[in-house]
């Protein structure tokens, strides 16, 4: 199958019910993307896929065939959100961080006018259990704010 | 995972002939579109088949349309797609709300209306939606179509009308007089699955549906009817206590159920007089 991982064609061969979170793991060694709960409840693993967040732990692989794939290495590291999360400390032991950013990435490459409800909805679907949310909400917002 | 999908083989048809003949040749494969349910049953261990069809490449079941009054909503679109769908939103508000409760924004990028349906969970977001709003059900198999009015497609728990070599393609839900109601109680906002989920239609009669009050989503005829009538709202509350059959689970208790049912009605009745 091909697909499309972090700008870079790819093919592979690999059986089609894999989730595509091991096959990131596993196969690729990107192990950015995190298993948390692995039943779609925690977000740890979301990834982009065609521009928007998808949980990989639930996804047969063969379903991202042609597909345009995002992981956290896709990022080079000081993507404004990343530098907005160190700064405003959005992120303690860092399972979540990865999910937070590409699901926070969907929102601000999406939407003109990020409000924090708007934020908060974008990443309902990320559990954190260290920050609080506050301060991955507010670097969501400066990043935003930074783009303009 | 905690199911090894080794043995598994996933068939992808680009057309919906040839995905119905997979399921009339192979009668006991699985469709797939959201995974949402069926990844979450393998990831508990659970083996919901071996013989896989992925329905994701029928692009064309995604498409929501109209057809005379009607609404068609394909049965791939997602509750990301019925959110931002203009047809969607002027003409059936409440289920724009049901799909924005669904999970958080990457559940609703993958769930579809069609899995909501097939998944036959009583709990299922979209479900009352349909259930008041006159809403069929239409299947495609290998022989034909067939249509079934929501409110008959369920047979009892997780159980449904739904031959296992028939798709669902398509909801369709013709105009909705009056006005719409929904609400879900659930542990917090997003991710979590209902307690109980109401919805409504006030209307020259009015129409009520609940979820996960018993073993498939349920119109509640008594309750309506004692409102339709102009009786005491206490009146139709104690119809609904006794018209619902809801338990303990792990995720509410029978009586808590029980409450909020009756809450949510009466909110209902009181907030779209």
């Amino acid at each position: 199958m091909k697909f499309t991982l972090n700008g870079s064609a790819r093919e592979l061969d690999v059986h089609p019910m894999r989730r595509l979170l091991d096959v990131l793991r596993e196969d690729l060694s990107l192990t950015g993307s995190k298993e948390g709960c692995g039943e779609g409840e925690c977000g740890a693993c979301t990834v982009l896929v065609d521009g928007e967040p998808v949980v990989s732990c639930l996804i047969p692989v063969a379903q991202v065939e042609g597909c345009d794939v995002t992981t956290i290495e896709g990022l080079p590291g000081d993507h404004p959100l990343q530098l907005a999360i160190m700064r405003e400390v959005g992120s303690q032991c860092g399972i979540c961080t990865p999910g937070v950013v590409l699901a926070a990435l969907a929102l601000v490459n999406a939407e003109r006018k990020p409000t924090l409800a708007k934020v908060r909805d974008a990443l309902a679907g990320n559990l954190c259990r260290c920050t609080g949310y506050e301060a991955i909400h507010r670097a969501v917002l400066a990043a935003h704010a930074e783009k303009r | 995972m905690r199911t090894s999908t080794r043995d598994f083989t996933l068939r992808r048809e680009r057309t919906l002939a040839g995905a119905l003949r997979v399921l009339r040749d192979e009668p006991d494969t699985v469709p797939l579109a959201g995974c949402t349910d069926v990844y979450v049953a393998l990831q508990f261990g659970q083996k919901p088949g071996t013989r896989y069809l992925d329905l994701t490449p029928l692009a064309a079941l995604r498409r929501i349309t109209t057809s005379g009054d009607r609404l068609v909503i394909g049965a791939l679109a997602s509750y990301t797609d019925l959110q931002r769908s203009r047809l969607v939103r002027t003409r059936l508000p409440m289920l724009v709300e049901a799909a924005h409760t669904v999970g958080g924004a990457q559940i609703q990028h993958m769930g579809t209306v069609g899995g909501n349906i097939a998944n036959a969970s009583p709990a299922g977001d979209t479900l009352p939606v349909f259930a008041v709003s006159g809403a069929e059900v239409v299947l495609q198999g290998a022989s034909g179509e067939r249509r079934v009015p929501f409110t008959s497609f369920y047979t009892g728990y997780r159980q449904s009308v739904r031959r296992s070599d028939e798709l669902i393609t398509a909801v369709e839900v013709p105009a909705v007089e009056g006005r719409q109601w929904f609400r879900k109680v659930g542990t917090r906002a997003a991710q979590a699955i209902s307690k109980v989920v109401l919805a409504g239609v006030r209307g020259a009669s009015p129409a009520l549906a609940l979820g996960s009050v018993g073993p498939t989503v349920v119109r509640l005829p008594r309750t309506e009817a004692l409102l339709a009538s102009g009786s005491p709202i206490e009146a139709a509350l104690d119809a609904l206590r006794a018209e619902i059959s809801p338990i303990d689970d792990v995720r509410s208790t029978a009586d808590y159920r029980r409450d909020v049912a009756a809450n949510l009605v009466r909110e209902f009745w009181a907030r779209t007089a």
